[in-house]
């Protein structure tokens, strides 16, 4: 079965390019446009990991990433965070809501992928 | 042999020309000759010699009869203060010039905040005070008298005459007193006459003694050294001398002298050149001396002479008598009459100016409203206030005399009085030299020492059974031993007399200090005391005034002519207004005139009356801005220190207040800077991150296909694109924003641009959009610069066609003109934006719906800061459904505004 991960980037490009990375290394990428419903999407689908980007329209990264960590049957899902905003209270902000990873934008292909092996790994058959 | 009526002749011969050399000196100082004399030194010195009164003509010898040397100490107490205290007295002389004093109550007043309370009690003090002086004159006066009536007996003992010329000398001398003191009208503090009189007294009093004392030496006894001899014989050479009574007679007679209202008369009031002052330093204990050589002597050869029993106070008068010399007893008697005339007149003058000026004036002023004062003659007043004190104070001394039974030795009665005013000595000498002296620390110390000497000195002289029960003399006032009048808090086997004065003097001293010190000041009190304490600091005196001059001249001459007599008053009103360069006018109040004034009023009616009779006038409290001045000196480094801090801590509280606004506004710019950077920042990685990771994967992997290839170089191209135009757009704005742009103002045809903006906005999209328009309306005339107005419909368009999010997206363009103005709305059928958001949608990167667009929200910043360049404005109107936006450009055909916007 192939990996499920669920990337919420309101930037095309980039979420065509994260798309295509994953893609490669056999992940299935469902993207959404728009954090307003998010949130549940993302717990019916019970993916293996989750990519949020910060600004987005209808819901912002970080009240997408309160909702997913006030769900304790969603204790254990990796949540990457991808973020244009450069800010390093941003950062701060996301560990203490409970973020698993947090990356600044842009990243290095390389890096955004060995994150998420490392996010997923063992956890994925 | 001398009668009785050839006494009272020679006397009534020897009053007229008294009466004739002070007639004399009067009209030459008032002519202003005989300067040299009446300014003399040796003038001034005799006429300090008012202290030797019949006391020390008669007295001493009886008290070197009963006391041996211990008379001396009367002399010694003078001696000293001239010698060695004469800078006490030079402060005393400058203090009393300056303030223009007329009495030791006016003295102490003044200086503590004048006080008419102070002067009421020192006033009746005194009184009391002299009035067994005045009893000691009269005794003496009257023994001398009934010895020329009873010349068998040289015992002085015949009651029936002597009470009959007890009164006849009072009554003489108050005649005297009140022909001498008061003749003149002119109230004034200075005497000459009398003084040049007093002056005459002390040469025959002196000159009559030393003949005595010269018959006594060669004629008697046969040279100085059988004197000598008979002098050790005598029992005078084995007197004991006490040490306590010693000190305490030369303290209480060394106060005296300062403190008696006579001795201050002379010394302080009629002073007419500090300088006397030095002379007489040396001069009069020169005189002293003098008049003190024969003394002993003469006590000496009186005791051996006079039978057993016989008065030793009359020596100076029996010794010549019995040895015949009725020519020699009658220049004695003259000078024993001198001593008591002279010091009866001077002390009476004294105290009467006191009591005219410090009770009988403030009563009558008090009494009567202003108006009268300047239409009744307050000079009357004040003469007829002065001839009723006279009599009263001689009838005073009278009843004393007969209250006393005229029997007590002169010396004592004499104590009685240096003790009572020796009171004012604490008070006197401190309000000089101590600026911390308080009015209630004077009122304390006097009253309280007053009191004392009253119990245990004066009342005491009149016998136990008199005045104070003898149960009180034997188990003190009700039965309480603590307080037997001569054995005070139980401390007995002291002499009376020092004992007395003793407890009064030092309790005196204590509370004057003590109270004092835990009493504040009043800041008349501050300031009197500065000038008093001060005295040769500014002696010459800054001007001190009064705050309010509405009191016209004229009620000041009216005034004054009442005080000082009409032709005084012109002559001194005449001499201001010379000062004042004003010729046939009245001198303008001016607060030096007025203070010039008060001190002249004060010369004759008293520093206390003075103010108040001023301040009635002119209305104001005499608080001068130099007084107040003088109160600021004092406190000077407190206010200032205090006025410093003030200033500080105003400027740091303005400081902190500006360093707050300051720094709220860092803050926001802070905010804003970071918020801006953090915007800036996420609109430059937005594309960039596409960038990188499409360059990578390009770069990395090699299996990607052409088509792959080829749209992953598109996208970094759009991105790069998109990048530079953020660029361009935030150089575009801060342009703008500086207003450092350059307009190309220019006639354009409305209907040119839009349809410039709508092509090239749709150009650039792949959106559809209908756009509708109405082509008539666009055909207005507009200057300004085609390209920016362009660039703002591209981006109201380009928003439309993104964000519109109607099925089928339309936009109406609409021109119409208002008054001057063209307005052109843009209308879409969209959802419009957000209440809560519409007033923020022209701020910095206000993107409200990024899912739609990628720009980076500086668009309609860009075109708010555009139209506001172009003399216009941009607003978005919500109507119902659909976003609208308006730019309204002002459209005039005023040739001023064409001006404006074209270049010349």
């Amino acid at each position: 079965m192939a990996k499920h991960v669920v990337l919420v980037e309101d930037e095309t490009n980039i979420a065509e390019a994260i798309r295509f990375l994953l893609g490669r290394d056999g992940w299935r990428v469902e993207t959404l446009a728009n954090g307003g419903n998010a949130a549940e999407v993302i717990r019916a689908a019970r993916p293996d990991l989750v990519m949020l980007d910060v600004m987005l329209p209808g819901k912002t990264g970080f009240e997408i990433l309160a909702e997913l960590r006030g769900d304790a049957t969603l204790a254990d899902l990796p949540i990457l965070m991808l973020t244009a905003r450069g800010q390093s209270r941003d950062r701060e902000m996301a560990e203490r809501a409970g973020v698993s990873r947090f990356m600044t934008k842009p990243f290095s292909n390389e890096e955004m992928l060995s994150a998420v092996r490392e996010l997923t790994e063992g956890r994925v058959i | 042999m001398v009668s009785l009526n050839q006494l009272i002749a020679v006397c009534l011969i020897y009053v007229a020309g008294l009466f004739l050399v002070a007639f004399l000196a009067e009209r030459a100082a008032l002519r202003g000759r005989g300067g040299w004399l009446l300014r003399s030194p040796l003038v001034y010195t005799l006429s300090l010699s008012i202290y030797c009164t019949a006391w020390t003509f008669y007295g001493a010898v009886g008290y070197a009869a009963r006391s041996g040397l211990e008379y001396v100490t009367i002399y010694l107490g003078p001696s000293l203060v001239m010698i060695g205290w004469w800078w006490v007295l030079r402060r005393l002389v400058r203090i009393g010039r300056a303030q223009r004093v007329t009495s030791v109550a006016d003295l102490i007043s003044a200086r503590f905040g004048k006080s008419n309370l102070l002067a009421v009690m020192i006033t009746i003090m005194a009184v009391v005070g002299v009035t067994p002086y005045i009893a000691l004159q009269l005794q003496s006066v009257t023994l001398s008298v009934s010895i020329f009536a009873t010349p068998e007996t040289g015992s002085g003992t015949a009651p029936q005459i002597s009470d009959n010329a007890a009164f006849w000398v009072a009554a003489g001398l108050a005649v005297f007193t009140v022909l001498f003191g008061t003749r003149n009208l002119n109230a004034n503090e200075r005497h000459h006459g009398i003084v040049i009189a007093v002056a005459v007294e002390a040469v025959v009093k002196l000159l009559a003694l030393m003949a005595v004392g010269a018959f006594v030496v060669w004629g008697i006894s046969g040279g100085v050294s059988e004197t000598v001899a008979r002098i050790d014989a005598s029992p005078i050479g084995t007197w004991q001398t006490s040490a306590s009574r010693w000190t305490a007679l030369i303290v209480v007679s060394a106060a005296a002298f300062v403190c008696l209202p006579r001795m201050f008369q002379v010394m302080v009031v009629e002073n007419d050149d500090e300088r006397h002052l030095q002379i007489a330093s040396w001069a009069f204990p020169l005189y002293l001396l003098a008049i003190s050589l024969f003394v002993v002597p003469i006590a000496v050869v009186g005791l051996e002479l006079m039978p057993a029993g016989a008065n030793p106070d009359l020596f100076v008068l029996t010794v010549p008598l019995s040895q015949g010399q009725s020519g020699l007893a009658m220049l004695a008697f003259l000078g024993g009459f001198s001593s008591a005339t002279s010091m009866v007149i001077v002390a009476t003058l004294a105290l009467s100016t006191m009591m005219s000026n410090h009770i009988v004036m403030p009563l009558w002023l008090k009494l009567n409203p202003p108006a009268a004062q300047q239409s009744g003659d307050v000079r009357d007043v004040v003469i007829r206030a002065r001839r009723l004190s006279i009599l009263l104070i001689i009838t005073l001394g009278y009843f004393y005399y007969r209250a006393s039974g005229g029997s007590g030795a002169l010396a004592a009665i004499g104590l009685i009085s240096f003790g009572g005013v020796a009171q004012f000595l604490p008070a006197l000498l401190g309000g000089i030299f101590w600026r911390g002296a308080t009015r209630m620390g004077a009122v304390a110390g006097l009253s309280v020492g007053f009191v004392i000497w009253m119990y245990t000195m004066l009342l005491p002289s009149f016998g136990p059974g008199a005045a104070l029960s003898a149960a009180v003399f034997e188990e003190g006032l009700f039965g309480w031993g603590m307080l037997r009048p001569q054995a005070l808090f139980g401390i007995t086997g002291l002499d009376p007399t020092v004992h007395a004065i003793w407890w009064s003097l030092s309790i005196n001293a204590i509370l004057f200090f003590v109270v004092s010190i835990f009493s504040f000041p009043t800041p008349l009190e501050r300031l009197q005391g500065a000038q008093f304490v001060n005295v040769f600091d500014h002696s010459s005196g800054p001007a001190r005034g009064w705050i309010a001059s509405e009191g016209g001249a004229e009620d000041l001459m009216i005034m004054s002519q009442r005080i000082l007599g009409a032709e005084e008053a012109q002559a001194f009103f005449n001499a201001q207004a010379a000062q004042q360069g004003r010729r046939n006018a009245p001198p303008v109040p001016t607060p030096e005139f007025v203070q010039a004034l008060e001190r002249e009023l004060a010369a004759s009616v008293g520093a206390a009356t003075a103010n108040a009779m001023i301040g009635q006038i002119i209305g104001g409290q005499a608080i001068s801005v130099e007084d107040l001045m003088a109160v600021a000196d004092e406190s000077a480094q407190i206010l200032e220190y205090s006025s410093r801090l003030e200033a500080k801590s105003r400027e740091l509280t303005e400081t902190a207040q500006e360093l707050g606004f300051a720094n709220e506004k860092l803050m926001q710019l802070s905010f804003q800077k970071d918020d801006f950077l953090s915007q800036i920042s996420h609109e430059l990685r937005t594309p960039m991150t596409s960038i990188r990771s499409f360059s990578e994967i390009l770069r990395d992997i090699d299996v990607l296909s052409t088509a792959e290839k080829t749209r992953y170089a598109t996208i970094i191209h759009s991105e790069t694109i998109r990048l530079t135009r953020l660029l361009d757009d935030l150089l575009d704005l801060s342009v703008l924003e500086n207003g450092q742009v350059s307009l190309n103002a220019r006639q354009v045809q409305l209907h040119d641009v839009i349809e410039r903006a709508v092509t090239t906005a749709q150009a650039s999209s792949a959106h559809v959009l209908d756009i509708r328009r109405d082509l008539r309306t666009e055909d207005v005339m507009l200057i300004t610069d085609a390209d920016r107005l362009a660039q703002v419909f591209i981006n109201l368009v380009t928003n439309a066609i993104k964000y519109c999010d109607a099925d089928t997206p339309r936009l109406d363009i609409a021109v119409r003109r208002e008054d001057s103005e063209v307005i052109i709305a843009f209308t879409d059928n969209g959802s419009g934006i957000p209440a809560e958001a519409q007033n923020l949608v022209f701020e910095k990167f206000a993107r409200l719906n990024a899912a739609q667009g990628s720009g980076a929200g500086l668009g309609l910043a860009i075109c708010r800061e555009i139209v506001a360049r172009l003399g216009g404005d941009i607003r978005y109107l919500s109507e119902g459904r659909g976003g609208r936006f308006e730019v309204r450009l002002s459209f005039t055909s005023s040739r001023e505004e064409n001006q404006r916007l074209l270049p010349v």
